[in-house]
């Protein structure tokens, strides 16, 4: 089993499974709203031209996150032989 | 499912026999019977929708917190007069912000007639969470699944059938931009109102300890506003640690706009009828 890492981590084309979400109630709330809860699959499409913010893909939808939010979330990254 | 081609009022409308629905009455709403809420995610088509029924131009666009505070405008169906209440597209009413403190004020205070969830087709799942959070608040919710257009060219079926029957409020397919769709959805808000329809929200019931403290929570919050149209959702929101709803209730706040709404029956407080379009 690969060790959960932090979605502001993964590159693009990268696909993960969403384990944990941290930071404060009202930014999990919101992450939840949004759609990021734990086991949904996110994608990670591409950067901005200064790496932040980043760009997913997440029920169907595109989502700009700030590194600094991703990093509240931790992934299970898809593709390893275990995972 | 057929659905009724637009149907929008012009001059060769009002002659001719088979136009009978809707009118558009702009903002000259006047005296009216029915107040209609819309609510959804942002960039869902709500203003869209809004204009198709009303005959506004209220600026529609891309982008999020474009409709600051409420617009308001009018339109006739079956001969009956509803005023149509645009509010601000928010992803949730558990007030993080100001515009989600405008839609849920409204939706809980305004007390709607009935109120229309705007979706996206494209992207439904994520604007079920505002669905559910609706239902919550009120029983008299239709849900309209907009941007079929988009879905279909995106290879997208929605099964707005099964959807009414999962959510227990009607779900109707439309396209606001083209008014597909628009007839089943007024006939849908017109038998919510007058019972036609009987609805049964899907509520989320919680653990046995949850239920209990909102059952413990409920009679409180009823004696201290008296008459207040939905103590059980406020009971979630003070479980859930909402500081907004905890100072309304210990200032008395709601109380006061209770009151102030049975005097006034429709009008608004003067917060909430703070009118305004961008």
């Amino acid at each position: 089993m690969p060790e959960p890492t932090q979605l502001s981590l993964l590159q693009p084309g990268q696909r993960a499974t969403i384990m944990h979400i941290g930071g404060a109630i009202a930014l999990r709330r919101r992450f939840i709203e949004m759609g990021i809860v734990i086991g949904e699959t996110i994608l990670v499409e591409r950067h901005a031209p200064m790496g932040d913010p980043m760009e997913y893909f997440i029920k169907g939808y595109h989502l700009a996150l700030r590194k600094e939010e991703a990093a509240h979330i931790q992934v299970k990254l898809h593709g390893d032989i275990n995972g | 499912m057929t659905e009724k081609k637009i149907v929008l009022p012009t001059e060769h409308c009002e002659t001719c026999p088979a136009f009978t629905q809707l009118e558009q009455m702009g903002i000259k709403v006047g005296d009216f019977e029915r107040v209609i809420a819309l609510a959804g995610n942002p960039n869902t088509g709500k203003s869209t929708l809004f204009n198709t029924l009303t005959g506004l131009k209220q600026h529609t666009g891309n982008w999020p917190g474009k409709t600051v505070t409420r617009a308001e405008g009018g339109f006739e169906f079956n001969k009956i007069r509803y005023k149509l209440v645009d509010l601000p597209g928010t992803y949730s009413l558990l007030s993080a912000s100001q515009d989600e403190e405008v839609a849920r004020d409204f939706i809980l205070f305004g007390q709607p007639s009935c109120t229309i969830v705007v979706t996206d087709a494209t992207a439904l799942e994520r604007n079920l969470n505002l669905v559910l959070q609706v239902m919550e608040i009120t029983e008299n919710v239709v849900v309209a699944i907009n941007l079929m257009d988009e879905a279909k060219r995106k290879g997208i079926e929605v099964d707005a059938r099964s959807l009414s029957r999962d959510l227990g409020v009607p779900a109707i397919a439309i396209t606001a931009r083209s008014g597909e769709g628009i007839h089943t959805l007024l006939g849908a808000v017109a038998d919510v109102i007058e019972g036609k329809i009987i609805t049964k929200p899907l509520r989320v019931s919680g653990t046995p300890e949850f239920q209990k403290a909102v059952n413990e929570l409920v009679p409180m919050i009823e004696k201290m506003a008296p008459g207040i149209p939905n103590a059980r959702w406020l009971a979630i929101r003070l479980l859930d640690g909402d500081a907004r709803v905890q100072k309304a209730l210990s200032t008395g706040e709601l109380g006061d706009i209770v009151s102030r709404q049975q005097r006034e029956d429709v009008k608004f407080s003067g917060k909430m009828s703070v009118e305004g379009r961008q």
